[in-house]
C-alpha cells in the first residue's frame, strides 16, 4: 500500500468516525424536552452497556470459564456498589487466578 | 483542576482495558501488511475498536474508499446516540468548541462513565479522556513493534477490565428499579441473538450493538417513560444524597 492510498483511507476513517460523533454533539444544543426521547436517552446508557458486554464477555477471554469467575466477581463486587477501578481489577485478577488454577 | 483529576482518576479502568484491546490491534495492523507508524496514526486520528479493526481489514486491498465510508457509518452510528445524550447532560461551559475537541474522545467506555455524571464538566471530561487516550496509542505502538511479548494469561486477563467496569455501572442502576432490569434483560436478549442466530451473525458487532441497545431503549421509554425534569432532578439529589450517605459509612468503617 502506498502512502496516498494509505492516507486516503485513514481520511475517511478517521473523518468519518470524528463527524458521527461530533455533529450530534456540536447540533443539538438545546434541551430535549420529548418525553419519549428524554426516556430514552435515560435507557441508552444501561441498553448500550449490557449490549455490549453480553455476551461477549463470556468469549473475551482464553476459557468460557475463566471469563465467567471474571464476570461473577464483577457482579458481586458491583452489587456491593465498588468503584469501577476496584471491580475492574479485581475481575482480571480473578480470571488471572482462574487460569492458572486451570 | 479538581473535575480534571477526578476525571484523570476515573480514566484509569478504561486505560488498563485499552492496553489489551489497542495491543491485540497493533499486532492484527501489522499482520494486514501496516507499518508500526501507520498502526500507531490509525490510533491516534481514530480512537475506536470495531471501525479500526474494521478498517485496517479493508485497507489491505485498493480503492475501497465508499465501502470503508459505509461500513464506517454503520458500525459507528452508536456515538451519535452517545453524543446527544451527553449533550444533554453538559455543562454549560462545555460548549461550542470543546464540543469540537472533546467530542474526539467521545467512545463507549468514556461515554459509559460520563454518563454517571449529573452534570458533565468539560475538564471532567478531558481528564477522563486522558489516561485512555495514552493507553490506546500506547497499546497500538507496543503491540505493532513488540508483538507477543505479553505472557497470554496477562493479555486474557486484562481483556476482562473493560467489561468489569461496564459491569460496575450497570449492576448498582438495576438495583434501584424494575425499568432498568428490564432495558438490560432487552438488551442482553437481542445482543445474543445477534451472536447465536447464525443469519444474524453477519451483521458487524458495531452496528448490531447499536440496533439492540436502540431496541431495548424505545421499548424501555415507551413502557417505563422517566418523569419531568423535576422529577429528575429529584430523584438525582436524592441519589446524591445516598451517595454522600454511603460514602460517609465507608469512611466510618474504614
Amino acid at each position: 500500500m502506498n502512502n496516498y492510498q494509505f492516507f486516503t483511507y485513514l481520511l475517511v476513517l478517521a473523518g468519518s468516525t470524528y463527524l458521527i460523533r461530533v455533529i450530534p454533539f456540536v447540533a443539538i444544543k438545546e434541551k430535549i424536552n420529548n418525553k419519549l426521547i428524554r426516556s430514552f436517552l435515560y435507557y441508552i446508557p444501561y441498553a448500550v452497556l449490557t449490549a455490549m458486554t453480553l455476551p461477549a464477555a463470556f468469549y473475551a477471554t482464553r476459557s468460557v470459564v475463566s471469563a465467567i469467575v471474571g464476570i461473577l466477581v464483577a457482579i458481586i463486587l458491583a452489587y456491593k456498589n465498588k468503584s469501577l477501578t476496584v471491580v475492574a481489577i479485581f475481575a482480571c485478577l480473578a480470571v488471572y487466578i482462574t487460569e492458572l488454577i486451570m | 483542576m479538581k473535575n480534571y483529576l477526578r476525571g484523570l482518576k476515573a480514566g484509569i479502568p478504561i486505560g488498563l482495558g485499552y492496553l489489551s484491546v489497542s495491543f491485540t490491534f497493533g499486532i492484527a495492523a501489522i499482520s494486514y501488511g501496516l507499518n508500526w507508524w501507520q498502526a500507531i496514526l490509525v490510533s491516534m486520528t481514530t480512537v475506536t475498536s470495531a471501525g479500526q479493526f474494521a478498517g485496517i481489514g479493508m485497507m489491505a486491498h485498493p480503492g475501497l474508499y465508499w465501502q470503508m465510508l459505509i461500513s464506517q457509518i454503520t458500525i459507528n452510528i452508536r456515538y451519535s446516540f452517545m453524543s446527544i445524550s451527553i449533550g444533554q447532560k453538559a455543562d454549560k461551559k462545555f460548549k461550542g468548541i470543546y464540543r469540537w475537541l472533546l467530542g474526539f474522545f467521545m467512545t463507549d467506555e468514556i461515554f459509559a462513565v460520563a454518563s454517571q455524571e449529573e452534570s458533565v464538566k468539560r475538564s471532567f471530561f478531558l481528564g477522563l479522556s486522558t489516561i485512555p487516550y495514552i493507553g490506546w496509542s500506547a497499546g497500538t505502538a507496543i503491540g505493532a513493534l513488540l508483538g507477543n511479548i505479553l505472557p497470554e494469561k496477562i493479555m486474557s486477563a486484562l481483556a476482562l477490565a473493560i467489561y468489569g467496569m461496564f459491569i460496575a455501572i450497570v449492576v448498582p442502576e438495576m438495583k434501584k428499579g424494575k425499568s432498568v432490569i428490564l432495558a438490560v434483560a432487552l438488551a442482553f436478549g437481542f445482543s445474543a441473538m445477534f451472536y447465536y442466530i447464525p443469519v444474524l451473525q453477519k451483521v458487524s458487532s458495531g452496528l448490531s450493538i447499536s440496533i439492540c441497545a436502540i431496541v431495548a431503549a424505545l421499548i424501555c421509554a415507551v413502557l417505563f417513560p422517566v418523569s419531568d425534569e423535576d422529577d429528575n432532578g429529584d430523584k438525582a439529589a436524592k441519589k446524591d444524597k445516598e451517595n454522600n450517605i454511603k460514602d460517609k459509612e465507608v469512611l466510618t468503617n474504614e
